[in-house]
């Protein structure tokens, strides 16, 4: 078969490292890492097959969520520093292609979880993709100041898939996992948001501290991160975690405050001069790394 | 988006067909070891 001449109006192939770009892969590990904790943290063994599909499953709906995300903000992305680089605002892409690869990747991610693991792990990976899209990115995100609060839900439902794929139902233990996460996402974006305000400004997202000030955004971040702690400690205060999960949990929980603190205190208006914001915006992505490796290494160590 | 040159456009088509390639042969791998981990399971 010979093929046929390209004319200047075929639509451009786009590379396969812009569509790997499109599933924010450094989002991804935070998500992958929950959800395999989440799997790994339920009381039942699941084959290491099935273990790797189910989370495998999770980082797809993840990609496809962040792809579908990219879709529709190309507009905003294409307005701040910080994501003018992506695929599309970038121009390497074509906005339709980075729709039909996420709606792809995401009824694949789906059906490939009701495969592997169960009808409800997958019915949950379903919410929490069309939460992402629908409800964050399309609702909420240019709507009102509580967009992350509210939003924050779709990036805590990992450790519920993981858990409802090893198990096949919800308790407790997840139901508070799914809660620390939830309550851990406004202090950390909004520290995030504090020293990037500028490009949400110039991008007219309505974040905190562009509508309600540094000064409210901070007392936001304190106040937000005594919920969180609460719920940090609780699988060990309601006896559903060991002692390594509870001492791990309350010294993390302690620096967390601290960090919170010192941000409460910062008067600075310049992101050259927020040093707390940032410490506590990197501290945070740790905490949550430390807070779930201590709940598995506590299952392992005390089992 | 600017116009790429007919080279650039078959090189991209290439290698993104190559990726596809090994991406179906890693799925049809993982489909059969699920189907066999299922059966363990299920016995």
């Amino acid at each position: 078969m010979t093929s046929l001449p390209i004319s200047e109006t075929t639509a451009i192939p786009a590379d396969w490292r812009d569509l790997l770009a499109l599933t924010k892969p450094r989002v991804m590990s935070l998500v992958v890492f929950t959800g395999l904790c989440g799997l790994l943290a339920a009381p039942v063994p699941v084959h290491p097959v099935l273990a790797f599909a189910a989370v495998l499953c999770i980082a797809l709906g993840a990609g496809a969520a962040g792809a579908l995300n990219q879709w529709y903000e190309a507009d905003l992305d294409a307005k701040m520093k910080r994501t003018a680089g992506r695929p599309l605002p970038a121009g390497r892409m074509g906005r339709q292609t980075a729709l039909h690869f996420g709606v792809g990747l995401a009824v694949f991610s789906v059906v490939l979880m009701d495969l592997a693991a169960n009808h409800l792990a997958a019915a949950i990976l379903a919410v929490s993709i069309l939460f992402y899209v629908l409800v964050y990115t399309v609702w909420l995100k240019r709507r009102t100041a509580q967009n992350i609060v509210i939003g924050g839900a779709a990036g805590a439902f990992p450790p519920l898939i993981g858990w409802a794929a090893a198990t096949g139902d919800v308790s407790t233990l997840p139901i508070l996992l799914f809660a620390i996460i939830f309550l851990w996402t406004p202090p950390h974006f909004w520290a995030l948001s504090l020293f990037v305000r500028s490009d949400y400004a110039a991008a007219g997202v309505p974040m905190l501290p562009v509508v309600a000030g540094l000064d409210t955004t901070r007392r936001h971040v304190l106040l937000y991160t005594v919920p969180m702690a609460a719920a940090a400690v609780a699988p060990w205060a309601l006896g559903l975690a060991g002692w390594i999960y509870g001492a791990v949990a309350l010294a993390l929980s302690a620096a967390f405050l601290i960090l919170a603190l010192a941000v409460a205190a910062n008067r600075a208006t310049e992101p050259k001069q927020m040093g707390p914001e940032k410490r506590l915006f990197a501290f945070s992505i740790l905490y949550l790394f430390g807070l779930f490796a201590a709940l598995v290494a506590d299952k392992w160590v005390l089992a | 988006m600017t116009p790429l040159p007919e080279e650039e456009i078959r090189r991209r088509q290439r290698s993104r067909a190559k990726v596809m390639a090994l991406l179906l042969g890693l799925f049809a791998l993982l489909l059969f070891a699920i189907t066999i981990a299922k059966m363990s399971v299920n016995q």
